[in-house]
């Protein structure tokens, strides 16, 4: 068989075998769960072994002799001193690295881009030459729709009162931005589906030997069959 | 012969009349001024900077030719040509700040150097180079006579920058006089957070059922803020199942909060003083694949469909398909991320959501951490401030004021 019309068919398969859960918990499910987990942490055993310890590591260490590279070796060694609460301490450092070292950074970059870009972008004026009615009011809408959104993102007063008439603006204009959201990723996630269902009309042509059909009618056969032993095996137990 | 001196006379009076605009035709080509070479301020020591005062000079056909020498009698090869109406030093604010003088000089960065005309792979700028300026009008080459040299440096500051280490330092120092302020007086008050009333609810739900609670982390590590206010929440979760004799179910993406879980709920446990009770094989590992891990934890739902499922932490894409299965088994949910892309996900699927730093907010509530609580209240602070600047500078910048706008420039 050629390899192309094999892959077809495992992938078919694996395909409908993960779709079955739409059914129910099922064996074919449960069998393409624990493949699809199983193939990944032995991937990604392999990928630190071959890209990190051997390509990222050993090899600059050893044949190109770059001794810096020891003391990231022993900042990552150390986090494995978590497991010996004598020494436990000791992986403090390495965090201490990680956590100032990712600040450093991070808070500058969310900084600049996060809070000041914004604020540079929002504070544009709101009757400048030549603007519209519509520029106007929109800049009016993206003043009060910051300003209510934080004010219901403060926790240090009730929402009661005036806070609480403000912070239910923000949320009114949370939910528009989540909507907005929602609705652009459900149609990409559609376009994901449409592509799995062309994969699987692509499977089921002469080509593939109807790979899609002939496996889904015996997934469909197998699960009747299975689900009527498993009702006579709980009939029995309940007799018992 | 008549004819031939009327063509003559004809020519020489075209030429004549159209001298004067030929002669405007080829610019006149002076020297510009100021011709000066420095080291590129705020960068990692890559480059070297020449500057010269735009002039009469400048319009459409001209252009300027740099020269570069690695010694300061030459040999002089050409590097580049610019156009004359380009490259001013206003368009490298992170250089130059946004004075309005900068319209008037003309800016350009040398990050190489071609060692010969046709150098394809010029070498990186790193010692003291000598520069030369020529202007061209497409078919004449002016050499200037002065030679300009400068090395570039590293800078240990990017003054570019100076606002944010401003605002950095403010924030840093609300919030630790926050912290500080929780350290005397551990109830500071925080707003209540409904959610987390609900989180008692699907516990005792989950015990009245006798099915057991799942606990998601998210997938990022213990690095990662949520997944410290994840973990914090888990601790106060964990108590109240133990309390309650209940069973939970927290499967980790990430080893290391694993470990860090497996220690919070045994911790619960004892404090609950039902340290027997604890199983930790409840707190396992799964995978550090995401959409693997995704079907893993649909799988645990499917089989064991807990009466209630926490997902507490960050999420990626996984986020709906792991809820939606939840749903499914008619399970309580609860959500808390500061992912703001799966936000709408968590709020369609679950009966209660707390969105981004609500999330925080409940792990400091929960846990009255001095550090968490000052943080929390330092940030609504930070955020009072960030409302006023919002205010102050619109009305300032409709005024006609550019200042706020400059404050908040980032380069």
């Amino acid at each position: 068989m050629d390899s192309t019309i094999l892959g077809g068919w495992i992938a078919a398969g694996l395909t409908l075998f993960m779709f079955s859960s739409l059914y129910k918990d099922n064996p074919f499910y449960r069998f393409g769960e624990h493949l699809y987990l199983g193939l990944s942490v032995g991937y990604i055993i392999l990928k630190v072994i071959y890209a990190n310890i051997i390509g990222g590591l050993y090899k600059p260490l050893f044949e190109d002799h770059q001794y810096m590279l020891l003391i990231p070796t022993i900042l990552g060694l150390s986090l494995y001193t978590r497991f010996f609460p004598k020494i436990a301490w000791i992986s403090r450092i390495t965090f201490a690295f990680i956590v100032g070292y990712g600040s450093g950074l991070t808070i500058p970059r969310i900084i600049a881009g996060g809070i000041f870009q914004q604020i540079e972008k929002i504070i544009t004026p709101l009757g400048k030459t030549g603007a519209t009615w519509w520029e106007v009011f929109s800049g009016i809408v993206i003043i009060i729709g910051v300003a209510s959104v934080l004010i219901y993102f403060f926790f240090s007063v009730e929402h009661k009162g005036i806070i609480n008439k403000i912070s239910r603006v923000g949320i009114y204009f949370v939910m528009i931005a989540f909507g907005a959201s929602f609705g652009y990723t459900v149609m990409a996630r559609m376009s994901l589906l449409i592509g799995r269902s062309y994969d699987l009309i692509e499977f089921a042509t002469p080509k593939y030997y109807y790979a899609t059909i002939v496996l889904l009618v015996l997934m469909v056969l197998i699960l009747i069959l299975y689900e009527s032993m498993r009702k006579k095996e709980e009939g029995s137990e309940a007799n018992a | 012969m008549h004819n031939m001196f009327k063509f003559f006379v004809l020519v020489t009076v075209i030429l004549f009349v159209s001298s004067p605009i030929m002669a405007q035709d080829k610019p006149s080509l002076t020297p510009p001024e100021g011709f000066t070479a420095l080291d590129t301020p705020n960068d990692i020591g890559n480059s070297i900077s020449l500057l010269w005062q735009a002039s009469a000079n400048d319009k459409e056909g001209i252009s300027y030719i740099i020269y570069a020498s690695p010694l300061e009698d030459g040999p002089w090869l050409e590097q580049d040509r610019v156009l004359s109406t380009l490259g001013f030093k206003s368009d490298a604010p992170q250089y130059f700040g946004l004075s309005e003088e900068n319209e008037t000089w003309h800016f350009y960065e040398v990050t190489s150097i071609k060692k010969d005309p046709t150098d394809k792979n010029p070498l990186p700028i790193t010692a003291t180079t000598y520069f030369k300026l020529a202007i061209s009008n497409g078919t004449d080459v002016i050499e200037f006579h002065s030679i300009v040299s400068a090395a570039p440096e590293g800078n240990w500051f990017d003054t570019s920058k100076l606002n944010v280490l401003i605002f950095v330092s403010i924030f840093s120092i609300l919030i630790l006089y926050f912290i500080s302020l929780a350290r005397k007086n551990p109830n500071l008050f925080i707003r209540h957070i409904p959610g987390l009333d609900a989180i008692e609810e699907t516990i005792g739900r989950a015990t009245e059922m006798g099915r057991p609670i799942l606990y998601l982390n998210g997938l990022l590590d213990m690095s990662s803020l949520s997944t410290i206010a994840s973990t914090s929440i888990l601790g106060k979760v964990a108590r109240k199942v133990a309390n309650y004799d209940s069973q939970i179910m927290v499967p980790c993406y990430d080893p290391i909060v694993m470990s860090v879980c497996q220690e919070v709920v045994k911790e619960a446990y004892a404090e609950a003083g039902r340290p027997d009770a604890f199983k930790e094989d409840n707190i396992f590992f799964i995978t550090n694949d995401q959409f693997a891990y995704a079907a893993a934890v649909d799988g645990i739902i499917m089989r064991h469909k807990p009466a209630a499922n926490l997902f507490m932490g960050y999420y990626y894409a996984e986020s709906l398909l792991i809820a939606e299965t939840g749903v499914a088994t008619g399970a309580m949910q609860i959500a808390g991320t500061d992912a703001i892309t799966q936000l709408p996900f968590f709020i369609t699927t679950c009966d209660y959501t707390l969105m981004g730093e609500e999330l925080y907010a409940a792990s400091a509530y929960l846990s009255r951490e001095p550090l968490q609580l000052g943080s929390l209240k330092g940030q609504d602070y930070s955020k009072g401030f960030i409302i006023l600047v919002l205010i102050i500078g619109t009305i300032a910048s409709t005024a006609g004021s550019a200042f706020f706008i400059n404050l908040f420039r980032t380069f």
